[in-house]
């Protein structure tokens, strides 16, 4: 046998593996992983800690304190000196407050002649309280001296002091609901007379400065029209852009300025386009500051980019067969277009077209400029009435000092947020359902 | 006549054309023996644009031009201007004779005030209570100058009217009679198609012209009243309050403390989102297994579809008491850091443009040719070393362009800044203290009572350009980085 066979012993030992550090790379290698899940964990981090702090803020908004009250409508009240025949001011200016006032003194049993424990009685209520019984009033005069069991709103301290929002610990005069009342709330909640009760009036009114009777009402309805605005102006605009600039536009110039236009516009900052609808749409144009009408077009011009970007994508998508198989059959290029592709094209367009909305009904600073801040307690009838935004009143309850506020406005960036949360699941599964693969 | 009457006429006269047209060209292509060259229903469009573009076009030049036709009379019939007049400026008394005119539509055809008061005072309270406001300076010579401007007004109006509805009908007419077998209605009809997707992409560059010219207006405006050195140079921003009649007292219009506080906010943002924004592309991209990526990844984009001001709200509440309160219990005391400080703002701001970051870098890295990858880790590189010496280098042109685009974004970012960086214009370094920016400057100069003429307000537009020339080079700059990276690759 020729075959060599290793004995052992004198032959060399096999060289020991050259050092180039593997241990050590495979340390980096693994650094670098851990680096990696760190910055993703700090990002979802981030992102819970803002989800909590909004909802554990704001989940209570949807709750407010009210006292249900025997109102009883005494004319002596209302009307002592019987002019309201003739005045029909007498019934709109009438002491409304003492009414529920006089109910909840009543009610916890406190001696009407002892000042001081009324005025803290009527502390417990709620000034929107005047609105709303002369409201019944003026709907129904004839309620005038019967009595009726109504809910009032508790006042905004109360609300917080139930919910625990302010410290009850700190001396009596440093907060603003003292002993007294607090022993009655804590009696009229045993009786069941002070309920939690769901805050409708959060979606129904409008701005007040008093946060028990402030509502997202109105702001709701001032971002619904700018939306409608921007859906009936923008995604015309917009397909016809990308039409044009997919499907007909030549090789030159123009065009080349077209897309350098657009993609810039894109990346223009948002409060950019609220100085330039200063400038030509109020200063320029003489429209309504504060209208809707503004906002909507400003938001529109801003969401154009996107909707065009998101547009073109949907076209570029539809394979160049269709159109070849519709001009071969003689149908022209119009016709291949607007028959053919744009069909075809319709989901992917209307993804683009809700996340696009999407974006201007969060945008704040551009109707900031536009003169959007504004105290509008009344619903616009007409986009060119004043009006406000969503997120405008969210800006402008977070500037107010109030602790009660807090929980306001971040119910409100619930709400915004749920409204956001429908439309982009919406746009997700138009895109998987019905856009189809080619 | 009311704008929506004459819309609904023309519409109407447009619809019975393509009726009218639609009709004829059917009884023509029954009759006739040789193949229509359009189908019928293009007859009918043609007459319908015939009758109403013409017509609307019209309208639209008529009325900017009656416009400006009744600005220029009445401006000639306006008395010179006095050196003692009390009025201070032309302007300002063209823009109260117009507000004049407006109120004096209300008690239009009010048979009660035929005969006007020639007197102003009189007529001051007959309009008040018919809820019109009017400047307390406006002066009795103005009424007649007013009730002309309502003459003139009504006069080209009712003009204007019977021309659009004569051009209407007209149009409606030519098409009928155009309406012949071998007409070509269908390219006509196309042809306007096409122009109107031109027009229609043209609102872009209009959009652009519109924001330059708007802002450099005022800009030019402004600094008629405000020397480029106060502004450019200034290390001091102090508007002054422009109250309305006070002797104009000259503010002082620094920008550099604003850009400072801008560019410092945007580092701060910039420090937090490109490492964490970075390393979760790169991760995303290279090792995460398809089951995590199709998780993680649109958790990061929630963070990109949540409104700016919610950001602002978060920073406001939740961030800037806590810095402040976690400074306090180190330090002792009220603590070293503000609530509204360079620090909450930059940090809320790094949180909202991570998203951006990863997901452009995300699609930048996975550009990277396939090749380079393996070829790399063919040669027994790791995965990290990899990444850290060909992908990387291979897609920095791209990622650098990702950040320009992100930094323009932080430097344009207004309402995060708004609500957690502070108001007052400091100059300094320590990330703790407040610091504005110009974006803030620009909300807190526009917003409440405005009188356009005061160098107050008029410096929001001059900073708009700042940031609109700034936001602009950086944009240009990314798209011409990223563009030139991608033409290496394909």
């Amino acid at each position: 046998m020729s075959d060599a066979v290793y004995k052992g012993g004198d032959a060399p030992r096999a060289t020991a593996r050259r050092d180039i550090g593997i241990k050590k790379r495979y340390a980096a290698e693994q650094r670098f992983r851990i680096y990696g899940i760190i910055a993703i964990a700090v990002g979802i981090f981030f992102l819970a800690a803002l989800l909590w702090s909004v909802f554990s803020n704001g989940y209570t908004a949807f709750w407010q304190s009210s006292i249900n009250l025997d109102v009883t409508f005494a004319e002596s009240v209302i009307d002592p000196d019987n002019e309201r025949a003739t005045d029909p001011n007498t019934l709109l200016t009438a002491n409304y407050p003492k009414l529920a006032a006089d109910a909840l003194v009543a009610r916890l049993g406190i001696d009407p002649e002892n000042r001081r424990l009324v005025r803290e009685a009527g502390g417990l209520i709620s000034n929107g309280v005047r609105t709303q019984l002369r409201d019944m009033v003026v709907a129904d005069p004839s309620i005038i001296g019967t009595t009726r069991n109504v809910w009032v709103l508790a006042s905004g301290d109360v609300d917080s002091a139930i919910k625990g929002q302010v410290n009850l610990e700190v001396d009596e005069s440093r907060r603003k609901v003292s002993d007294q009342q607090l022993e009655w709330i804590r009696t009229m909640e045993a009786d069941g007379v002070l309920e939690q009760r769901f805050n409708t009036g959060l979606f129904t009114r409008g701005a007040s400065s008093r946060p028990e009777t402030a509502g997202m009402g109105v702001a709701i309805v001032g971002s619904l029209y700018m939306m409608l605005i921007v859906l009936l102006l923008a995604l015309p605009i917009g397909v016809a852009a990308s039409i044009y600039l997919e499907e007909f536009a030549p090789q030159n110039k123009l065009t080349d300025l077209i897309e350098v236009n657009i993609n810039n516009l894109a990346a223009v900052p948002s409060i950019v386009f609220g100085l330039l609808g200063l400038a030509v749409f109020i200063n320029f144009m003489h429209l309504p500051r504060s209208a809707s009408l503004v906002g909507g077009l400003v938001l529109t011009l801003m969401t154009l980019p996107t909707i065009i970007i998101a547009t073109r994508a949907a076209l570029r998508a539809v394979p160049p067969s269709i159109r070849s198989a519709a001009l071969g059959l003689g149908a022209s290029r119009t016709q291949t277009v607007f028959h053919h592709v744009l069909p075809l094209a319709a989901p992917g367009i209307l993804t683009g077209t809700i996340i696009g909305l999407a974006q201007a009904l969060g945008e704040t600073a551009p109707l900031l400029l536009i003169g959007m801040v504004a105290f509008v307690a009344d619903y616009p009838t007409t986009p060119l009435d004043p009006a406000t935004a969503l997120p405008v009143q969210i800006y402008m309850w977070a500037n107010e000092a109030e602790r009660a506020f807090v929980e306001r406005t971040s119910g409100a960036i619930i709400v915004l947020l749920l409204f956001l949360a429908v439309m982009n699941i919406t746009a997700i599964i138009l895109r998987r359902r019905v856009e189809r693969r080619w | 006549m009311a704008w929506g009457l004459l819309l609904t006429i023309i519409v109407f006269i447009g619809v019975v054309g393509y009726v009218l047209g639609n009709a004829r060209a059917r009884k023509q292509s029954a009759a006739a023996t040789e193949k229509p060259h359009s189908r019928a229903h293009y007859h009918g469009w043609w007459v319908f644009l015939l009758a109403v573009l013409p017509a609307l076009l019209f309208l639209v030049a008529w009325s900017a031009g009656s416009y400006a036709y009744v600005d220029r009379a009445i401006s000639e019939r306006m008395p010179t201007q006095a050196e003692d007049s009390a009025i201070a400026s032309r302007s300002l008394a063209l823009g109260m004779v117009r507000n004049l005119a407006e109120g004096l539509r209300r008690i239009e055809g009010d048979p009660a005030f035929a005969e006007l008061p020639t007197r102003f005072e009189d007529l001051r309270p007959i309009l008040a209570e018919r809820g019109v406001a009017l400047a307390s300076d406006t002066q009795d010579y103005m009424i007649p100058i007013a009730t002309d401007l309502n003459a003139m007004q009504d006069n080209a109006a009712m003009i204007g009217t019977v021309i659009a509805i004569l051009m209407s009908l007209g149009g409606a007419y030519l098409g009928l009679r155009s309406v012949r077998p071998r007409g070509r209605a269908r390219n006509n009809v196309e042809r306007v198609i096409t122009w109107g997707l031109l027009a229609a992409s043209t609102i872009a560059i209009l959009t652009t012209v519109g924001i330059v010219f708007s802002m450099l207006f005022e800009t030019i405006h402004f600094f008629r009243s405000v020397s480029l050195s106060n502004f450019f140079f200034g290390t001091v921003w102090d508007p002054r309050f422009a109250a309305a009649g006070a002797e104009a007292q000259e503010g002082q219009f620094g920008l550099i403390p604003l850009l400072a506080g801008t560019v410092y906010i945007a580092f701060v943002a910039m420090l937090f989102a490109v490492p964490v924004g970075l390393m979760a592309a790169i991760y995303m991209a290279e090792y995460a297994s398809k089951r995590v990526r199709s998780v993680v990844k649109p958790l990061l984009e929630v963070l990109a579809g949540i409104p700016t001001i919610v950001y602002g709200f978060f920073a406001l509440v939740t961030v800037g008491p806590f810095l402040r309160d976690m400074s306090g219990a180190i330090a002792g005391g009220p603590g070293f850091i503000q609530a509204q400080s360079v620090l909450t703002a930059g940090l809320v701001m790094g949180i909202m443009l991570i998203p951006f970051v990863s997901s452009l870098s995300d699609d930048i890295i996975t550009a990277v040719p396939r090749t380079m990858r393996d070829g790399s880790l063919g040669l027994g590189a790791t995965r990290s070393e990899t990444i850290k010496r060909v992908i990387l280098p291979a897609a920095l042109p791209g990622i650098v362009g990702a950040l320009l685009l992100t930094a323009s974004r932080a430097i344009g970012e207004t309402m995060i800044v708004v609500l957690a960086a502070g108001v007052a214009a400091n100059l300094t370094l320590n990330p703790f203290e407040a610091m504005t920016t110009i974006t803030v400057k620009i909300v807190n100069q526009l917003t409440g009572d405005l009188e356009f003429t005061s160098p107050q307000t008029l410096v929001a537009f001059a900073l708009g350009m700042t940031l609109f020339v700034l936001t602009l080079g950086m944009n240009v700059f990314a798209l011409y980085i990223v563009r030139k990276y991608r033409e290496q690759y394909e």
